[in-house]
């Protein structure tokens, strides 16, 4: 019990002081999980839009097998994008394994079907009369689009600020696409785990109570927005 | 103005009007009154291009738009206030302006067509309230300036009075009265028959979504048929009672 209380404390001080290596760690985590959700959203925001405003066969199945996908385990991800990235793999050439931009790769698909469904989820929520005042002003379809998207911008934000909670938070893509390479591809999570397991535990505190604090801003935020 | 040609439109299975033969003269004011649930809406919906009919045709000038983009050039000569206006996000002026910005008009233009169109609803120094935080009746008036202000050739107007009470009703007729006189074709669903017979020029009953008679208030006072006269007689009849209600809650109080 000591012990865990002494790592709390010596946790507290390696913030507070600022300790190098978990303001890096931190940094990193930060940048990786952000770049994600940035390419995430570039592509699934619209893309989401895209099945919300258009009506084809198996629509429903679609919506259907996101909102399955949103609880992907992280290591099911790991391997798929590892299989592409390795070298034996499709996209072996360009040497994106074990690097930052195939773990911002890796989050990125990772977070796809939280971002496309709540996207799709919030547009669904705009009421269709609200829809048609827009259609009765005169506005034309990408008008009405852009309309109904400023609507549901506040779950639209919530749902990328879930997604960038999922990046931030998971490990099985930093460890098997990052590989947890000191200086260069070491996370949060994948700092925790390592830490935890050499017994370094004011660390490994440190590095979770600053993954908690970020989680508990992020839940906020989400709140906050979706009222917005 | 508005011509439809043996519009009828199925919605899952149920038949929500059947073989509409209407025509909206230009510049005319033109009543549409039937109970709830008649189609009313349907049919200012079908006028405007939002429904498609699932049989018959709309021709708007006489000509009926083939395309999207005909439908969409169409329907931005058209103004339409709801019965329950939706606020869009933002404030009153934002919500004036909506139809003027997507029309890519300048901004000072669009800056004098709000202050005028809020001014004759009687909302000026509203221009930066939050829309959504409005009373009902500011609601109603702040989508009819909305319409206005896009200077439509006709104004369809689905039961603007309805959830109202009798002060902003006034308001709301005053308001339907001066685009009339300003030469506007005026479409206008109610199921409040002295307020038709008030402002239209003719009227055009409808009940289960069919047209069951048509023309002048007074033509269809003394009409023959038995559904007619009893649906104007309640209609009257409802009225009354209202004004009796009004009458006896002015005397208690």
């Amino acid at each position: 019990m000591d012990e865990i209380t002494r790592g709390f404390i010596r946790a507290i001080e390696l913030i507070l002081e600022l300790n190098p290596e978990v303001i890096e760690v931190t940094l990193r985590s930060f940048l990786i999980a952000l770049s994600s959700v940035t390419i995430a959203s570039l592509i699934n925001v619209p893309l989401g839009s895209l099945i919300y405003f258009h009506h084809f066969p198996g629509r429903s199945g679609l919506i259907n097998l996101i909102q399955t996908l949103y609880s992907i385990p992280t290591v099911t991800v790991g391997l798929f994008v590892f299989l592409l990235i390795s070298r034996e793999g499709p996209l072996g050439s360009c040497g994106l394994l074990y690097t930052p931009y195939g773990m911002i790769i890796g989050q990125s698909v990772l977070i796809t079907p939280v971002i496309l469904g709540l996207t799709i989820s919030a547009l669904s929520n705009v009421s269709d009369d609200l829809r048609d005042t827009a259609i009765s002003l005169g506005a034309d379809r990408f008008q009405t689009i852009r309309t109904v998207i400023a609507e549901a911008r506040g779950p639209v934000l919530a749902a990328l600020l879930l997604g960038f909670g999922r990046a931030l938070s998971e490990v099985g893509v930093a460890m098997m696409i990052g590989g947890n390479i000191r200086g260069y591809t070491r996370v949060l999570t994948t700092a925790i785990a390592l830490e935890t397991s050499m017994g370094n535990l004011e660390m490994s505190i440190a590095l979770g109570l600053i993954l908690i604090s970020i989680a508990l801003v992020v839940n906020t935020v989400v709140g906050r927005l979706q009222e917005w | 103005m508005i011509q439809l040609e043996d519009v009828s439109v199925e919605r899952n299975g149920r038949q929500i009007l059947k073989d509409i033969n209407i025509e909206v003269r230009t510049g005319e004011t033109l009543g549409i009154i039937g109970p709830t649930g008649a189609g009313k809406t349907t049919l200012l919906r079908v006028m405007d291009l939002i429904e498609v009919p699932s049989k018959g045709r709309v021709l708007f000038r006489g000509e009926a738009p083939k395309n999207e983009s005909e439908k969409l050039a169409a329907r931005r000569r058209i103004g339409v206030v709801f019965q329950r206006p939706l606020m869009l996000r933002g404030t009153v002026y934002d919500n004036v302006a909506y139809g003027l910005r997507i029309r890519r008009l300048s901004k000072d233009e669009i800056d004098k067509r709000v202050k005028a169109a809020l001014s004759d609803v009687g909302l000026e120094g509203y221009e930066r309230r939050p829309a959504r935080m409005l009373s009902g009746g500011e609601m109603q008036r702040v989508a009819l300036a909305r319409a206005l202000a896009i200077s439509p050739e006709i104004l369809l107007l689905d039961e603007p009075t309805a959830n109202l009470d009798p002060r902003t009703s006034y308001v709301i007729e005053d308001l339907i009265s001066s685009a009339k006189m300003r030469g506007m074709t005026v479409v206008i669903s109610t199921h409040d028959l002295p307020q038709a017979v008030r402002l239209a020029d003719r009227i055009v009953i409808i009940m289960d979504g069919r047209v069951v008679s048509s023309g002048s208030p007074d033509l269809l006072m003394g009409s023959d048929s038995d559904e007619v006269r009893e649906f104007l007689h309640a209609g009257m009849l409802r009225h009354l009672d209202r004004r009796f209600i009004h009458e006896l809650t002015r005397i208690s109080h």
